[in-house]
């Protein structure tokens, strides 16, 4: 079975699955493996591995910054591979790559599935391929039992959720505000965030739902997942890191923040 | 007004796809507002009161139609074919954009958006809608690059008199590329009241298509005013591209012309080989950048590089997925220009013909050089004057 999938099955009814984003290759190329391993020690239950893009048309300053300094760095999607390589040896942790199509285009779509699957990656989340345009990669994807993970927003119809179900497998991202990806006031993101996934929750049945987007604290998260399967959280990461690195401690920040993230202070 | 060519190449597809090229690669946040915007156009390009409230307005406000000039001394200059100038330049605001923000204003009235944003490289699409914008008491945003700021300072200061924001982008080259990344991430916020107006046949579907719709004007004029003024059809059309609008509206009406034919100037920057270019089509491959697949100059990551040109207009490492189409089909041939070449043109143009061009449009007239030589002088050459220079006197004061 997809880790992914096993993952949900193993979960308790009360429990909400935290997925933990980070950008490949940031803060340095040498540091991806080793945090990726003590953040799924702290609490992390899947882990979303950024393939950075000159363009993130999608995200905010905060994972632009991260991705630009990830690219200074020489992040490359082979580079990228090879730690999922690494943490496959200690873990079995479901990862799953996100990032912009065109470097996966400039790859080679097929080979990049191939050695995506053969690495031990456990799913895709491409924010600029909605369900439209998914042919690009879908046959590839499924001949290497990748999952395609589609996003959901407010603004989606009951259509386009349903459409977003019957196409993503694994489960369907829910983004939790209208705008760019980036930490926010919990109040923004929680007043119009009910309805949204009470939405979700009605059109989106083949699925688990993760709801992301704004999440920077475990009140947060306790909030805006409580009628969903989990949460994710990416930016409030970076940003520590970046107010930390390279101090001696940043990696226990790190670990203090995913761990309160999940468990309350 | 100028009745439209009926013309059977249809392009794009339903899906918003030329050939392989185009498309809808956006968030999903923003698929419910280019479903919207794909909507209310078809319904208003069929609508005559639409059409009537455009065609009125492209009259009395921008100043259309815009003459076909002979260009008398160039010709002499050259002493092959005879060179005509299609004078977008005498639009107002100084060049083509103008067309087509008139056109998205009206259309995002229609939609009651009271918010509009924009991307701008030299300024001039920018300086567009902040006019448009002025004209229909609406709110404007204009993203523009932070080097770009400073080489178009002349447009930074028309657009502040309109009453335009200009947000400066600080962010990767700090041009129209990562102008346009800040457009669109604006736009994913504020999806809901706000209309963005993209500046040229780039974009998802159906900004391409629309793009192109509102400046074949250009095209449709040529062609009457040169039947007029020669009897026949022109033997050669040539504009510049960047993003590639203005040369979009002027050759769409003649694709299905096989007796004309069209090209297209890249900006070639330093050279195409140098490292420092804009030359998509010339040094590019497929890819996928701001909501389409087209031609994009990017490493072997696929990460995006940085382009150069003298040009602020032309300095973008895309291209409209049309063109994309067009330069795969051979139907249009491309080639690029340098940055001397451009300014030699802006030189020779200002002094046989009392033109001072743009310096996007001063890659269109750098092709003669290469043109003319191989020509008979009972041809006939038109060449798209996009836009004049009087943005660029900084620039080409540093130049000369």
């Amino acid at each position: 079975m997809n880790r992914i999938t096993q993952k949900f099955k193993e979960k308790a009814a009360d429990e909400k699955l935290m997925s933990l984003f980070i950008t490949a290759g940031y803060p340095d190329l040498e540091s991806t493996v080793e945090i990726v391993l003590g953040m799924e020690e702290k609490g992390a239950d899947m882990i979303e591995l950024g393939m950075p893009f000159s363009d993130p048309l999608a995200d905010g300053p905060t994972i632009q910054y991260s991705s630009d300094i990830a690219i200074k760095n020489g992040i490359t999607i082979d580079k990228i591979f090879e730690m999922v390589v690494e943490i496959r040896k200690r873990s079995e942790i479901p990862i799953i790559l996100m990032g912009y199509m065109n470097p996966v285009l400039r790859y080679g779509v097929q080979e990049f599935c191939e050695k995506a699957s053969r690495s031990g990656v456990d799913g895709l989340i491409l924010p600029d391929i909605p369900v439209d345009e998914d042919e690009i990669i879908r046959e590839h994807a499924e001949a290497n039992n990748l999952p395609l993970i589609h996003l959901v927003a407010p603004n989606s119809s009951d259509i386009r959720m349903k459409l977003a179900d019957s196409k993503s497998s694994g489960f369907v991202y829910c983004v939790s505000v209208t705008g760019v990806t980036g930490a926010r006031d919990g109040k923004e993101v929680s007043d119009s965030v009910d309805r949204f996934i009470e939405r979700v929750r009605e059109n989106i049945i083949g699925n688990p739902v993760m709801v992301g987007f704004g999440i920077k604290s475990h009140e947060d998260a306790k909030r805006i997942a409580s009628n969903a399967d989990g949460f994710i959280v990416g930016s409030a990461l970076i940003n520590t890191i970046k107010n930390s690195y390279p101090k001696p401690e940043w990696k226990q920040d790190l670990y203090s923040l995913v761990y309160s993230l999940k468990f309350g202070n | 007004m100028t009745e439209e060519t009926k013309i059977k190449y249809q392009q794009p597809n339903a899906r918003g796809y030329f050939g392989q090229y185009g498309g809808k690669f956006v968030p999903e946040i923003l698929i419910p507002a280019v479903r919207a915007l794909e909507e209310e156009y078809e319904l208003a390009s069929k609508d005559p009161s639409f059409n009537s409230q455009l065609n009125e307005l492209l009259d009395e406000y921008v100043g259309r139609p815009t003459k076909l000039t002979f260009a008398n001394r160039l010709t002499e200059h050259y002493g092959k074919a005879r060179i005509y100038m299609k004078r977008e330049d005498l639009c107002h605001t100084g060049a083509h954009k103008i067309n087509n923000a008139i056109g998205q204003v009206l259309l995002a009235q229609r939609m009651g958006k009271k918010r509009i944003i924009a991307e701008t490289g030299a300024g001039q699409h920018g300086v567009a809608t902040a006019t448009a914008c002025a004209k229909f008491g609406l709110e404007c945003v204009v993203y523009m690059g932070a080097e770009d700021m400073v080489r178009q300072k002349l447009n930074v200061d028309r657009m502040h008199l309109l009453g335009a924001e200009v947000r400066s982008v600080e962010s990767g080259s700090k041009t129209l590329k990562d102008a346009t990344n800040e457009a669109i991430r604006d736009w994913v916020t504020n999806v809901e009241d706000t209309f963005y107006i993209i500046g040229s046949v780039v974009g998802p579907h159906p900004y391409p298509m629309m793009v192109r719709n509102f400046h074949r004007v250009i095209g449709d004029e040529t062609k009457r005013q040169i039947m007029k003024a020669e009897g026949k059809l022109p033997d050669y059309l040539i504009a510049c591209v960047g993003g590639g609008s203005n040369a979009m509206g002027f050759f769409y009406p003649f694709i299905e012309e096989e007796s004309v034919n069209i090209i297209g100037i890249e900006a070639a920057g330093f050279g195409v080989d140098s490292g420092k270019t804009a030359a998509t089509l010339t040094k590019g491959t497929p890819g996928i950048l701001h909501g389409s697949m087209s031609y994009l100059l990017h490493d072997k990551n696929g990460q995006i590089e940085l382009a150069h040109s003298i040009s602020a207009g032309l300095d973008y490492p895309g291209i409209g997925p049309e063109h994309s189409h067009l330069h795969d089909t051979k139907r249009v041939s491309y080639h690029a220009v340098t940055d001397d070449e451009a300014m030699e043109a802006v030189k020779l143009l200002s002094k046989k013909e009392g033109i001072i061009p743009a310096l996007e449009t001063a890659h269109a007239f750098a092709w003669l050089e290469n043109l003319i030589p191989t020509t008979t002088e009972d041809q006939v050459v038109i060449v798209n004057c996009s836009g004049r220079g009087d943005k660029d006197m900084g620039t080409i004061s540093e130049n000369l």
